[in-house]
């Protein structure tokens, strides 16, 4: 630190480390040469314009994001099936959508779009994707839920879930792991190794991870392109705005091991299991989620929220079963100055109350459907909040017609700040005048004076 | 005496619902009349969770508890059921689209509440709603989707139906994840439910029922 006064890493408190990250985020990312001094002084006013809002502190306007995951794919003629497959198509689309799309407030690298070669390569049953179990022009990949742990099999999971996940989970969603449950627990190699390596001669597991180095190598091929478009962005002044990424523990349980069937079953049946179960999980989604951000990006971490929606339980439930470990997963990346951007897919006017016990600006809050004038009556001077232009009518509607909703959304949220006009969900495809009208709203009405 | 099975099965009271349903076997009692009383306790967690007192969790497990009845009931069983039904429905999660989890509650409380549900699954294509449309003779058709491919797939499969010369003779209601009036209109639909308790409500008064 360049102040003899300051404090080490380890004293501060959440604020100010907060403080600390926010501050790193506005120097010169690490790699990035602007491309001119226009493009630095605009990088730093958007990131200022975001860092503002965040902190409840009120910027010169309500900042924007551009709710476009894969719109660049279609935007430059090409589709999500190309671009998950070709990494020159993936670099192509997206500089021409950031060269020609116009003025916003930060730009959504390729980093979304999967390698699909690496996904080949392990045989990844976890996901459909264009081409690959759903017709080649869905415009988006998709989870595909099961039983990948059965209810018997809790206690193994809390035992050990390192061993858990490559013995008995990858097996079943990788397909190149078939022969996995044949390896020993990695903990049996106590003393002189004389057996334990065995299992690793077998022809059908050496198969396994030759698979696994080849996902390897086409990763770092896809990481290079990824890379190379973002800090493309960055120098020419526009600043990425995700960094990590987490899960509340309930969701990675219920999302892709017990299945929404088996962990609702569960919520009956063995709920002392279950609440173990998410304890452990916590601990791993922490450790992930605080590796995931790096020390000079934006400090901000995305936890997309599925199964805590209105609907999906009930507030007691909620109470019960989701919210004690999410709160844990949240309050361990604020401790370290990380802002977690919370994305409530579906609606969440039952839990608004619940919710409202974190720290002052400490995360922020995207919604996809929630009463947003109720949102900020009840979090407005507590937290930021980013939403909820539908999707449909970003895709469906006319930019005159998006513009005057964006209006309506900023009369209500922007006053006092702590609000950034976004998506409830991404576009893939559609009018750019429709992603180009929430900008013009902004700008016309997200002024503060 | 068949009150406190409905109303055990309505309370998700998993080990005495099946103790008291191999006693019932145990006893002689003809095993229609615990199918009958276990439809009944299916009709009261439908009107919890309608009333916002069940949620998702109490309709999964109270599904677990009928099907555990139903195969302890079923070796007993001396005729095929054969229930009167409000009408027909056909349901599916639109083609590049392979969610079910709103499917399958829109499914549970149309059964529940009396209708005939033909339900084909995830990521159906639209010629499979018409052949299906064509052999049941379904009124009504339910699209569901959750991601932005829907749109495009609900106003496909809706295309379709009007190819085929039916579509004056159904009405289409779309739900799911980012569905909602803009897309009910982009697709050309007949209504939009918000969840199950709509599609529930549209159906009853699309066959004219209460």
């Amino acid at each position: 630190m360049q102040n003899e006064m300051a404090k080490e890493w380890v004293e501060l408190n959440p604020d100010e480390k907060r403080e600390e990250r926010f501050k790193r985020w506005l120097s010169t990312p690490p790699g990035v040469k602007f491309s001119s001094s226009e493009a630095e002084k605009s990088y730093k006013e958007r990131v200022t314009r975001f860092t503002r809002a965040f902190q409840l502190k009120e910027p010169d306007r309500v900042p924007c994001i551009l709710p476009a995951g894969n719109f660049a794919a279609y935007y430059a003629g090409s589709d999500l099936r190309t671009v998950m497959y070709d990494y020159d198509e993936l670099k192509r689309t997206w500089r021409k959508f950031l060269n020609e799309f116009g003025d916003s407030d930060m730009f959504f690298g390729p980093g979304m779009v999967p390698p699909a070669k690496a996904l080949e390569a392990v045989g990844y049953k976890l996901y459909k994707w264009p081409g690959h179990g759903i017709s080649g022009d869905t415009t988006s990949y998709q989870c595909v839920e099961g039983e990948y742990m059965k209810a018997d099999e809790y206690d193994a999971l809390i035992r050990d879930p390192s061993d858990f996940w490559l013995r008995t989970y990858l097996p079943r969603v990788f397909g190149a792991f078939e022969a996995f449950p044949q390896l020993p627990a990695l903990t049996t190699f106590e003393e002189i190794a004389i057996q334990s390596f065995i299992p690793f001669g077998l022809p059908n597991v050496q198969a396994g991870f030759e698979a696994l180095l080849e996902a390897g190598r086409e990763s770092l091929k896809w990481a290079a392109a990824v890379m190379e478009v973002s800090q493309e962005a960055m120098a020419l002044g526009f600043p990425g705005v995700m960094a990590g990424l987490a899960k509340a523990p309930f969701d990675t349980l219920g999302d892709t091991l017990r299945g929404t069937h088996g962990i609702m079953m569960d919520m009956f049946q063995r709920p002392d299991k279950l609440q173990e179960a998410l304890e452990k999980i916590a601990l791993l989604s922490i450790n992930s989620a605080l590796s995931s951000v790096g020390d000079s990006g934006p400090p901000l971490i995305i936890m997309p929220l599925h199964k805590g929606a209105d609907g999906f339980m009930s507030e007691k439930q909620y109470e019960t079963f989701y919210w004690p470990t999410f709160k844990k997963v949240i309050m361990s990346v604020v401790n370290e100055g990380i802002m977690p951007i919370l994305f409530a897919e579906g609606s969440y006017n039952t839990r608004l109350d619940i919710i409202s016990e974190l720290p002052k600006a400490s995360v922020t809050w995207w919604f996809d459907q929630t009463d947003m004038a109720r949102a900020k009556k009840v979090l407005g001077d507590k937290v930021c909040l980013i939403g909820n232009v539908p999707t449909s009518l970003l895709m469906t509607g006319t930019p005159k017609e998006v513009k005057e909703h964006c209006r309506k959304l900023i009369e209500v949220c922007a006053p006092g700040s702590g609000y950034i006009l976004g998506g409830g969900a991404n576009i893939d495809k559609g009018d750019p005048d429709n992603l180009r009208a929430m900008m013009e709203a902004v700008k016309e009405y997200g002024v503060y004076k | 005496m068949s009150g406190d099975f409905a109303n055990l099965l309505a309370d998700l009271k998993e080990d005495e619902v099946l103790k008291l349903t191999n006693e019932r076997i145990k006893s002689g009692e003809d095993p229609m009349k615990i199918l009958d009383d276990s439809r009944e306790g299916m009709g009261v967690v439908g009107e919890r969770f309608a009333d916002g007192e069940y949620f998702l969790p109490e309709l999964v497990f109270s599904g677990e508890l009928l099907k555990q009845v139903t195969e302890l009931v079923k070796p007993h069983l001396k005729q095929a059921v054969e229930t009167k039904r409000l009408g027909t429905i056909v349901l599916g999660t639109v083609a590049g689209d392979i969610h079910d989890i709103g499917l399958n509650i829109v499914d549970f409380m149309l059964d529940v509440n009396g209708f005939e549900v033909h339900n084909l699954g995830v990521d159906v294509a639209k010629e499979k709603f018409v052949d299906k449309v064509k052999e049941t003779k379904a009124p009504i058709v339910g699209l569901s989707g959750f991601l932005t491919p829907a749109f495009d797939a609900m106003k496909e499969t809706v295309e379709a139906l009007e190819k085929a010369g039916l579509r004056d003779n159904i009405k289409i209601m779309i739900g799911g994840g980012q569905m909602d009036d803009e897309v009910r209109k982009y697709a050309n639909a007949d209504a939009f439910g918000k969840d199950a308790m709509a599609a529930v409500a549209l159906a009853k008064e699309w066959v004219g029922a209460k």
